[in-house]
């Protein structure tokens, strides 16, 4: 397979003093969907507008298709569909004069007549731009993208702000896209997004990858797909979480707002270990839930904070 | 060695069959068409470029349009010898250009300091007359010779010269004549720097100029299309204030449309690239409005709309003539006025195409498009 997106050590510093990017290297193969996950202020909008060409890196390498930025900006520019994370579309005109306007700057573009069915804008297509809802706004930044008939889409948090019915229909989009041999690179705060969506990710924080791989390869490398949590009685101290490890087939644990939470292999076996010890304590079991483990427990285990943190 | 020498140039088959192919200029009429959609489409633009100055114009015209001299208010203090001075004012051949009042001395003065009349007329003691009036006031100065002249004719004297009048109020020579160009001048200025100006800081502060960069937009056709819009708007204004003038004011075009319409497209390119200088790099509407007024300022003052330049001092008209408002303006006016034909005003055109050049040049070479 192709690589469709690379990139080597790049770095962003900001007027000199904000460290956006440090070090970042990915290696996209064309047709993959390929997701960059992380906290506000990762640097994953940084990142993909490098990637796109509308940043110029403080140092690194970007080869997009095999090509540079530097030399060959243009011919890029007709393989690339784009959705910023923050455009505001002129609002006095229509949807489909919008779409249109796009479509007119690309060599061999797509009817916008199809592409506006596809994000089922077509009952909008003669409503001015200022009067649609925000959802879409949003669905008209990927048709302007998706009007170019590019070989790889960047999406800049394409479904924040999409209610959950439009957001399944963009993920349906993006699919199709990828089924005609589409290379997708998004970024989301997601993780749902991410784990349906992506064939591979890479979890971002203070510009550097932290993890990167299929979901459900981050989610083994967790080390169990499992995760109980409980509270019980009176305070743990933090010396009792040691006595949670010992239980039997966890592989690690955490706690947080007395609640401790355990990576488990095998719940079954950990499940009445851990009700013995309880009992032993001398303590009572205030709440038990067991459930499947996420990229969001990833994200806590790699960097002690929640993805969605402010 | 670069990463992009390692990897093998990848043609992937594309997604979906392109139903069509664009010419090279498809991109650049999309954008001039959008761009006109949206000036029409925006209420506030329509005012302040059409309406804004029709109002001003007419409003103007009708304040300062030529009217007969009114009659001049004289006050005559009241005594003994104001019966035979007033008698003697009604007398003359011209006793319709005064308003004459008979009153005590102290509500002359008091009028007179009001403003109420132009003159006092105070007969003394030795059957003379005395005038008070106010040498810095012109209607006052004007109404003292008047009146002296009619009183002098009316008592007898005899003029030694023979003379005669002819009066001029031809168009082409009133206020509402010189203020039509000077007005279309600022608009072409106005529209102009706001026209390219705000539209693009507008469109970088909205990020849309970052994801049209994102495009294979060529960078080149946006800034035309952008300019040529201007033209389209120019056309119009021309049309609406000349016609304006000549409808309503019997104004008198001397020169061709032709060259009337091909000063204002220099003129509108002109200001178009002192606009797109001006905005070249401010990342907030905030701070391009204060930059924009900064530069228009001094041709608001200098540049000859309302009234002429040649009122300030002769050290400052050689700056004055380098203003490209100035430089239009004057074009302007000698054009629809005098008919004078655009290869005699070659000094004017070179100043526009320097100040529309030399901006454009910098434009381009600071221009950021995120
Ligand atoms: N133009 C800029 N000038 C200075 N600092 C910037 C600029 N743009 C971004 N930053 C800083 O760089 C860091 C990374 O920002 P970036 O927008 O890439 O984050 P992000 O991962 O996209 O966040 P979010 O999820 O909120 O969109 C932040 O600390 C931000 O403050
Ligand atoms: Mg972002």
């Amino acid at each position: 397979m192709a690589t469709a997106i690379q990139c080597r050590d790049l770095r962003k510093t900001y007027d000199g003093k904000v460290e956006a990017v440090r070090g970042l290297n990915l290696e996209i193969q064309t047709g993959e969907c390929f997701g960059l996950l992380g906290p506000n202020g990762a640097g994953k909008t940084t990142t993909i507008e490098i990637l796109e060409g509308l940043l110029e890196p403080t140092s690194g390498e970007v080869s997009i298709l095999g090509h540079s930025w530097r030399e060959n900006e243009r011919e890029l520019r007709e393989w690339l569909g784009i959705s910023l994370q923050e455009t505001r579309l002129s609002e006095k005109l229509s949807v489909r004069e919008t779409v249109g306007l796009f479509a007119s700057f690309y060599r061999e573009p797509r009817s916008t007549d199809d592409v506006l069915e596809e994000m089922q804008l077509t009952e909008k297509a003669d409503a001015w731009v200022g009067k649609l809802s925000g959802g879409q706004r949003q669905r008209l930044a990927v048709a302007t993208a998706l009007v170019s008939n590019p070989k790889i889409l960047f999406l800049d948090e394409p479904t924040t702000g999409l209610d959950p019915q439009s957001r399944r229909q963009l993920w349906d989009i993006i699919g199709e896209f990828q089924g005609a041999g589409g290379t997708v690179l998004l970024t989301t705060h997601y993780m749902d997004e991410a784990e349906r969506l992506c064939d591979r990710l890479a979890i971002v924080d203070y510009g550097q990858i932290i993890a990167e791989g299929t979901p459900a390869d981050l989610i083994e490398r967790l080390g169990g797909h499992h995760v109980v949590e409980f509270a019980i009685s009176g305070n743990s101290d933090s010396a009792a979480l040691e006595i949670w490890q010992e239980l039997p087939s966890v592989e690690s644990v955490r706690e947080e707002d007395g609640m401790v939470g355990l990576s488990v292999r095998e719940p079954h076996l950990t499940i009445p270990a851990l009700l013995d010890a309880i009992d032993k304590q001398g303590h009572q079991l205030e709440h038990l839930t067991t459930r499947q483990a996420s990229l969001e427990d990833v994200f806590v285990r790699l960097t002690g904070r929640h993805l969605r943190e402010e | 060695m670069s990463v992009a020498e390692k990897i093998p140039v990848v043609t992937i088959p594309s997604p979906k069959r392109p139903v069509r192919r664009n010419g090279r200029w498809a991109g650049y009429w999309h954008l001039l068409w959008a761009r006109l959609l949206e000036l029409k489409r925006e209420p506030e633009v329509v005012f302040w470029v059409f309406v804004f100055p029709l109002l001003l114009a007419a409003g103007l015209g009708i304040a300062f349009r030529n009217k007969p001299v009114q009659a001049a208010p004289v006050a005559i203090v009241s005594g003994a010898a104001a019966d035979r001075a007033e008698a003697l004012l009604q007398r003359s051949p011209r006793h319709a250009s005064f308003k004459i009042d008979v009153l005590d001395e102290s509500a002359a003065r008091k009028g007179f300091r009001l403003g109420k009349y132009d003159l006092v007329i105070q007969p003394d003691l030795a059957g003379g007359l005395r005038y008070l009036y106010d040498p810095a006031r012109p209607e006052s100065v004007l109404a003292r010779a008047e009146v002296d002249d009619a009183l002098q004719a009316a008592a007898g004297r005899k003029d030694v010269v023979a003379t005669s009048e002819i009066t001029s109020s031809e168009p082409g020579s009133r206020y509402i004549d010189f203020l039509i160009p000077g007005l279309l001048g600022m608009n072409l200025m106005n529209s102009g720097m706001w026209g390219v100006g705000f539209a693009l800081v507008d469109m970088r502060q909205r990020k849309l100029l970052k994801r049209f960069v994102g495009t294979p937009m060529r960078r080149g056709d946006f800034l035309a299309a952008l300019l040529s819009s201007r033209l389209v708007l120019m056309i119009m204004e021309i049309g609406l204030l000349l016609s304006l003038g000549v409808i309503f004011f019997h104004m008198k075009v001397l020169g061709s449309i032709f060259t009337i319409v091909l000063l204002g497209s220099i003129g509108a390119l002109c200001f178009g690239g002192v606009g797109l200088l001006t905005a070249s790099r401010a990342q907030k509407i905030e701070s391009v409005s204060g930059l924009m007024n900064l530069v228009m300022m001094p041709m608001w003052i200098f540049s000859g709309v309302f009234f002429s330049y040649e009122r300030f001092p002769a050290m400052a008209q050689p700056l004055i003539k380098a203003l490209p408002l100035t430089a239009l303006n004057d074009a302007l006016r000698a054009s629809i006025l005098e008919g004078t034909p655009l290869v005699h005003q070659w000094p004017r055109l070179l100043v526009m195409a320097l100040w529309g050049g030399i901006s454009f040049v910098l434009a381009l070479r600071w221009f950021r498009w995120t």
